[in-house]
């Protein structure tokens, strides 16, 4: 048992000058088999294995990480977390995700400094004042806490927010979910990894995966840089990487790995206290805890592994913020990141079975699978545990792109978010 | 206490020109080519800034784009006021203000300064252990948390100043203007080829160039010397660009360089107006040549971050550039030979050095010799253990090391100093190299990470330290041989260069130096901004956070404003070290762009305002912005939203619009519906491919209503396609869709149906639409055009004629979205104008009335036409808009055909357009607003939404369009429209509202 | 963003282009043959390669040409441009 995480055990702590710290989470070498094996290490599949043991009673399981945990898209996000989409069954899951997330810090013992600043969508034009309405609409019969804001509201919510009527796209409005927020991304992927290894979940780092041993159509094991492992349940919560991992396997997803940027500025005293997104001209920002601007820019167009992205990208993103914060033209970019997010063609997630036997997929976040963590975990460990899918999950199946039944949320993610 | 810590001139300070600022409001002054950090040292002001966590008093601890701890606001108009700008890095000017950040109520007294008493609970990552009790409160603590962070203060009104963008391609990009750098840049442009040589600062030469050493000697005068006439030669090459205050920002794939060019930073605010502050240098390179050099590193001990603490080769650039000596009493901590160069500036400029602790057992090289000449007291094999002194170092502790150097031993000695220079080695500035793709290797005996050259992406090369290489001859011995493969070269002139230069051959380096206090009782700070000290790093280590990204990532590390460009190599170190790991095994975090932060403003150059994106205008804009119309932003175009006449409202004006059209007669600027000319011998049947219906028959002069799928089954894009020839067609797109039809269309036409023969051509803005509709159409046309015969015999209703007006050649399309009797004439967009206002003329005696959009899009909903894009959101077929009409059941294919008979597109429950009528027909529905059957459900099942909702003022009730699920069998069934404080009940209709005979069109 | 030699245009930088995604995805001749699952796998299903993949582009501020590219993913380096309608080059 892990000692808690408190101000006394702070205090305590500093009476032995911080000589006594537990580790968050044990090195261990891969035994040789488990009994669902994990690939990737990122927040969404150390909350899987998290919610595994946790919630099914699965004790034997491993995460695999080929690099560091939370090194992927976890710690390149822009920490926006927020429920307020179209669809039901996306409003489903998210919310369900945001729920958990009002409560993760204590649950995991581990302040993943989730706060409720809000998030405000821009409206441009006539068009995205109908879709953001209808969303908003849809929102509030779903039990989420989004409100229509006219131009007034946005600008006394935000002051900062250059609403006059003679710019290039001036703001005609949007909506608030004041429920949503950010937090803290690292500390999503440390929380559940201690909370995970406390439960006997073995999370071994520096392990690629190198092969998906299958014996007809059922799963076997993984063959990895430390060796090979058995196992005949793996689900796999790779991201950019999600269409390597399934060629191993030897099966196609719908997906294209593509890098999304985001950028941060000198940290400055607070000036914008919620998060703000504007799908029209493309930019959303937030300041961070630390006084950075954090601002995600969009995807290239074009399939790429680099984890660079290009330059046009960042300045159309900055261009957008400028056009909306004149304010911070004097601001600074301080860092520039890329990370590889794999789309769907549809703009939600993939969390399903495939024709493989105890092969499933947790795939396709796009640019926004930060704020689902804690649901997605919870949601796969469900689906693997039980080998169907939950019916929060249920929508985001792999048939749908054969049977046609899409769930589109270009409207709520046609910009990064 | 005022003293005089200028020496005599140098020849880099002008002495005569004295400039006067302000720093936390007093009035100083310094001198022209000052550095505000230059300055206030002359001023003999140390303590200069606060630490972000502990709030520890900060002074000058380096004299470059390094620095982490001088770090000011300068300015205070809310417009023009610049946050975190570093001391070391701007030139004074008259006026500049300057003040210290993150303290209150001044730097002197700060409150934040109890943060360092309770440092103690303070250690890395304690905000994930705590701040978690009660639930409820974190956003409580978080306040005071961001409130206590952040540096500077962002400006708090927009930014006045101009910035600019400028393209450059050139054969050789070198950058860096040190001896390697010059060196490069005169071989290049020697060999004729295109050269742009870019130096952040003021002057070239690097530290070079103030180097007055006779240690240091080129072709027998002093390395300066000889450097100054090579930076005189470069004068003569007319193939050379040469940028000073210009900072290589980024270096992307493909030799895709941004560098930053100062223009007015330094000037005053007079100096400074109506000219562009920054130019950002985009340039292609065809090869690159990175001669950045290396940085000093800073000792890790006990209190090592002390205001008079600075690098030992900063107090040298500040004695022997600028003229200003750092303290009068001053001490060096070495592991290396160059704090001896120091020692001899400091000795000439006659500043008394009190002593010099090295932690080597000695060196052998000629400069220690020349120091030890000097009778400085120099203690070898030992450390410092301690300092003293809060807002300036007063004094130090030092002790002897033992053997491995792991622990000191013996009697601990004090001395009083008021200025401690350390050097711990050197680091090459690898950033540029890593960024472009280039990977690193580690030299052992330097500890330091270099270029691979294995590993080097091509078309790009690194010289002098950055590459390495610390000393003189290597430095110019190993360029040289460089770029001789590099740029192709056979003889240079640097080829028998007789280089004199001290040997530094006694190396011992010790990340983290021991103290005869435990570890806890110490400070040893690796990363000065951001408060992180060696006990900070170790811990992270203890709690399992083992890659080094997750110490940064733990601890904070490297993570200021300086992005670790002085701490990122001591973390590494005292990791490999704590882990018993290779240092070259460990890597090194990714270095990301920019090298030195870099202002929005820079990065958008004149994109802002009006610039932010193109605004595309059609021929008639002029006459509308007359007439008082309101605009909307369709996509990049402006069109006319509404005519408001005499202070109307927009609902006022619509309805006026919307029934004189129908009373009468409307116009409509229609011209930004995209056209694409079609031509070509299978004209017809491409038509048959990407539209749903047949095209084969329809006759020449006739005009034909398409709808486009995606691939997916999904309605597209719709609009009126017209034969105008044999092998010709005109077809319409809607105004948000133009380019990506075209796009689309180009790409089956390209790839998967070569074998057709089709040409398309966007002809949007070539011919200019003006729709004319109305009972009285038929009489304005008829009155612009006399001798065209309108009878419906002859030009029926989806027909089309070439005609001539006022000798004009145009088209017209007898076509209507309106439902009216209506034409629309297509012409060459220069009469487009002219032809409006003829129009409106002519039309005076019909009560013309010019309508917007809103208008537009009343008129076609009062028909039931869908608006794709607003009626539609790409998960409606055609089958779900109840246009089951238009898909050629007959053909082969076309784009979607495939999907719409999926399992679940021919599902019957999928949501369908529907017609709405509120029971009180003045209620007009929300856009948007969702539809339900019964309200009391929970959760409340969502049938479907409001996607076009008016008042009809031609049938004096409120209408509207919505997809519901299952909606084509719900006719006449009653749903409720669900607001936030009342239900709305409505009816489900037919689509049509309005003539469902179509009478109007023939009337 | 790199540079792409256009086989009509010659070298221009990548934002002048627009990308197609995979290569060699002939569309059916015969759609209504295929089943649910084939058609998806045509209109979905795509390798998205990390390394060496044939792509297409289009010129689209430039003669708004299609062609296609083989281009390594991983480090974005483009080793052959070729027509549509050419065959690939088997050699990388």
């Amino acid at each position: 048992m892990k000692n808690k995480y408190s101000i006394y055990s702070l205090i305590k702590n500093a009476f032995s000058h911080h000589e006594n710290w537990q580790r968050a989470w044990r090195d261990p070498e891969p035994k040789k088999e488990y009994d669902t094996i994990i690939i990737g290490g990122g927040g969404h599949g150390l909350a899987t294995a998290y919610y595994l043991a946790k919630k099914h009673n699965i004790k034997n399981i491993a995460v695999v990480e080929k690099g560091w945990i939370g090194g992927g898209n976890t710690g390149r996000n822009t920490t926006i977390i927020r429920s307020n989409y179209l669809w039901d069954a996306s409003a489903g899951l998210y919310d369900h995700a945001l729920k958990i997330w009002e409560g993760l810090s204590q649950e995991l013992n581990y302040n993943i400094m989730f706060s409720q600043r809000g998030v405000m969508n821009l409206a441009h034009n006539l068009q995205d004042v109908r879709d953001l309405k209808r969303r908003t609409h849809a929102n509030r019969l779903n039990g989420i806490d989004a409100v229509w804001l006219n131009t007034e509201e946005v600008k006394k919510f935000c002051p900062i927010i250059n609403t006059s009527s003679n710019i290039r796209y001036p703001v005609l409005g949007g909506t608030l979910q004041k429920r949503a927020g950010t937090a803290r991304h690292d500390a999503v992927a440390w929380g559940y990894a201690r909370a995970a290894d406390t439960m006997g979940v073995d999370i071994i780092q520096n392990c690629e995966v190198k092969g998906i041993k299958r014996n007809g159509d059922q799963v076997e094991g993984i063959e990895t840089t430390k060796g090979y492992i058995k196992s005949k349940k793996i689900g796999v919560v790779a991201a950019g990487h999600s269409s390597v991992i399934a060629n191993m396997a030897g099966i196609r997803l719908p997906l294209e790995s593509k890098p999304l940027q985001a950028l941060v500025s000198e940290p400055v005293k607070p000036i914008i206290d919620t998060v703000v997104m504007s799908n029209a001209v493309h930019a959303y920002v937030s300041q961070s805890d630390k006084g950075e601007l954090v601002i995600g820019a969009g995807t290239d167009a074009y399939i790429s592994y680099t984890q660079k992205g290009s330059h046009d990208v960042a300045e159309g993103t900055l261009k957008a913020i400028l056009e909306l914060y004149p304010i911070f033209s004097r601001m600074k970019m301080l860092r520039q990141w890329g990370g590889i997010v794999d789309i769907c063609p549809d703009a939600s997630p993939i969390i399903s079975k495939t024709n493989i036997k105890g092969l499933y997929f947790n795939c396709g976040w796009g640019t926004g699978g930060f704020k689902a963590t804690p649901g997605s975990g919870d949601l796969f460990a469900y689906t693997i545990a039980n080998d169907e899918p939950h019916k929060l999950n249920a929508a985001f199946n792999l048939n749908r792109f054969v049977s046609g039944d899409l769930v589109d949320e270009h409207g709520a993610a046609a910009v990064a978010h | 206490m005022k003293k005089n810590l200028r020496i005599a001139n140098t020849k880099f300070i002008d002495q005569t020109s004295r400039i006067s600022f302000k720093f936390n409001g007093k009035t100083l002054y310094g001198f022209k080519g000052d550095s505000l950090a230059s300055a206030l040292l002359a001023n003999n002001i140390h303590l200069v800034a606060r630490s972000f966590k502990y709030h520890r008093p900060r002074g000058i601890m380096t004299c470059g784009s390094e620095e982490p701890n001088a770090i000011v606001q300068i300015g205070n108009d809310p417009s023009l006021t610049d946050p975190n700008v570093r001391a070391t890095e701007i030139e004074i000017y008259e006026g500049l203000e300057a003040t210290s950040q993150n303290c209150w109520p001044s730097v002197n007294f700060d409150i934040g300064g109890i943060n360092n008493f309770i440092s103690p609970l303070l250690p890395a990552g304690f905000y994930y252990k705590t701040f978690m009790w009660p639930a409820s409160f974190w956003e409580k603590y978080e306040y005071f948390i961001r409130h206590s962070a952040g540096l500077g203060k962002a400006p708090k009104k927009p930014d006045p100043d101009l910035y600019d963008h400028q393209y450059a391609h050139c054969d050789v990009l070198v950058v860096g203007g040190g001896i390697s750098g010059i060196i490069s840049a005169k071989l290049s442009a020697t060999k004729g080829l295109d050269t742009i040589l870019i130096d952040d600062k003021n002057f070239l030469g690097g530290s070079t160039i103030y180097q007055e050493n006779s240690s240091y000697k080129i072709n027998d005068i002093n390395s300066n010397k000889w450097l100054n006439k090579e930076i005189e030669s470069l004068r003569d090459y007319p193939n050379l660009i040469i940028k000073n205050r210009t900072s290589l920002a980024a270096f992307h794939g493909y030799n895709y360089l941004l560098a930053r060019e100062n223009l007015t930073d330094h000037l005053s605010y007079n100096e400074k107006k109506d000219r562009i502050r920054q130019r950002l240098w985009k340039i292609r390179s065809k090869k690159v040549i990175i001669a950045t050099g290396s940085i000093e590193r800073p000792l890790i001990f006990s209190n090592n971050d002390r205001p008079g603490i600075i690098l030992c080769s900063s107090i040298k650039k500040y004695i022997d550039y600028y003229g200003v000596k750092t303290g009068e009493n001053i001490s060096l901590f070495t592991n290396n030979d160059s704090a001896y160069e120091t020692a001899l500036s400091l000795n000439k400029s006659g500043i008394k050095i009190n002593a010099i602790v090295d932690i080597r057992k000695y060196s052998e090289s000629s400069i220690v010799k020349e120091v030890l000449n000097l009778g400085v007291n120099i203690l070898w094999e030992s450390t410092i253990v301690e300092t003293h002194g809060y807002k300036r170092i007063k004094s130090f502790e030092v002790m002897k090391l033992s053997k491995d150097g792991n622990s000191v031993v013996g009697s601990k000695s004090k001395y009083i100093t008021d200025c401690l220079g350390i050097s711990g080695g050197w680091t090459p500035m690898v950033h540029l190299f890593t960024q472009s793709g280039g990977k690193l290797k580690f030299k052992n005996d330097d500890n330091i990470f270099v270029p691979d050259e294995n590993k080097t992406p091509s078309d790009q090369t690194s010289v002098g330290s950055c590459n390495g290489d610390f000393k003189l001859n290597e430095i110019i011995g190993n360029t040289v041989e460089n770029l001789k493969v590099f740029l192709d070269l056979n003889k240079t002139c640097y080829d028998d260069m007789k280089v004199i230069c001290p040997d530094e051959k006694t190396k011992r380096n010790i990340w983290l130096l021991p103290s005869d206090k435990p570890l806890y009782k110490t400070k040893p700070f690796l990363d000065f901004q951001n408060d992180s000290t060696a006990k900070d790093v170790k811990l992270a280590l203890r709690e399992g956070f083992k890659s080094i990204e997750h110490v940064k990532r733990y601890t904070t590390t490297g993570m200021g404003t300086d992005q670790g460009k002085l701490s990122n190599m001591h973390a590494l170190g005292i990791i490999a070290d704590t882990t018993g790991t290779n240092m070259g095994e460990l890597g090194t975090t990714t270095f990301r762009p920019p090298y030195t932060p870099l202002s929005f403003g820079t990065i958008v150059g004149r994109n802002v305002g009006e610039f932010f994106d193109h605004t595309r205008r059609t021929a008639i804009h002029d006459w509308h912005i007359e007439n008082k119309a309101e605009f909307e932003n369709v996509g990049q175009w402006k069109r006319p939203w509404y005519f408001p006449k005499n202070g109307e409202t927009m609902h006022q004006a619509v309805q006026r619009e919307s029934k004189a059209a129908r009373d009468s007669a409307g116009i409509l600027d229609a011209s930004t519906l995209g056209k694409i000319d079609i031509q070509g011998t299978d004209a017809s049947e491409f038509l048959n491919r990407v539209y749903t219906n047949s095209w084969s028959k329809l006759a020449i002069g006739k005009c034909r209503y398409g709808l486009m799928l995606n691939e997916d089954g999904m309605v597209y894009d719709d609009g009126v396609t017209t034969r105008v020839g044999d092998n010709h067609y005109i077809m319409t797109t809607t105004t948000g869709g133009a380019s990506n039809v075209l796009s689309k269309l180009e790409d089956y036409l390209q790839t998967e149906w070569t074998e057709l023969d089709v040409y398309l051509t966007t002809v949007t803005d070539q011919y200019s639409t003006i729709s004319i509709c109305g009972p009285n159409s038929k009489n304005i046309i008829q009155k612009l055009i006399p001798d065209l015969d309108l009878s419906d015999k002859n030009f029926p209703h989806m027909s089309f004629k070439n005609s001539k007006i006022f000798n004009v050649k145009c088209r017209i399309m007898r076509i209507s979205f309106t439902g009216e009797h209506s034409y629309e004439i297509n012409i060459q967009s220069n009469y487009a104008k002219d032809l409006w206002k003829k129009s409106i003329d002519i039309g005076r005696e019909y009560n013309i009335t010019p309508y917007g959009t809103e208008t537009m899009h009343l008129l076609r909903a009062e028909k039931g036409f869908i608006i794709t894009g607003q009626d539609t959101d790409g998960t409606l077929t055609p089958s779900d808009l109840q246009m089951d009409w238009i898909i050629g059941k007959k053909k082969y294919d076309f784009i979607g055909k495939r999907s719409l008979y999926r399992s679940d597109t021919i599902r019957e429950d999928r949501k369908q357009l529907v017609g709405l009528l509120t029971d009180d027909p003045k209620e007009v529905l929300e856009e948007g607003a969702q539809l339900v059957e019964n309200i009391n459900n929970k959760p409340v099942e969502m049938l479907g939404h409001v996607t076009s909702s008016y008042f009809s003022p031609n049938l004096n009730k409120s209408i509207a369009l919505a997809i519901v699920k299952s909606g084509k069998k719900m006719k006449g069934k009653k749903l409720i429209v669900p607001m936030e404080n009342k239900n709305i009940s409505v009816t489900i209709t037919d689509t049509v509202f309005y003539d469902k005979e179509n009478k109007r069109l023939n009337a | 963003m790199f540079l792409i030699n256009c086989p009509y245009c010659g070298e221009r930088d990548q934002t002048e282009f627009s990308c197609g995604g995979e290569a060699h995805l002939e569309r059916p001749k015969q759609p209504t043959e295929l089943s649910d699952d084939q058609w998806a796998e045509y209109l979905f299903m795509r390798k998205n390669i990390k390394g060496i993949q044939y792509e297409r582009w289009n010129h689209t501020h430039g003669c708004r040409k299609w062609f296609n590219i083989v281009r390594d993913t991983s480090n974005d380096k483009i080793h052959a441009v070729y027509k549509i309608g050419e065959k690939p080059p088997v050699k990388i």
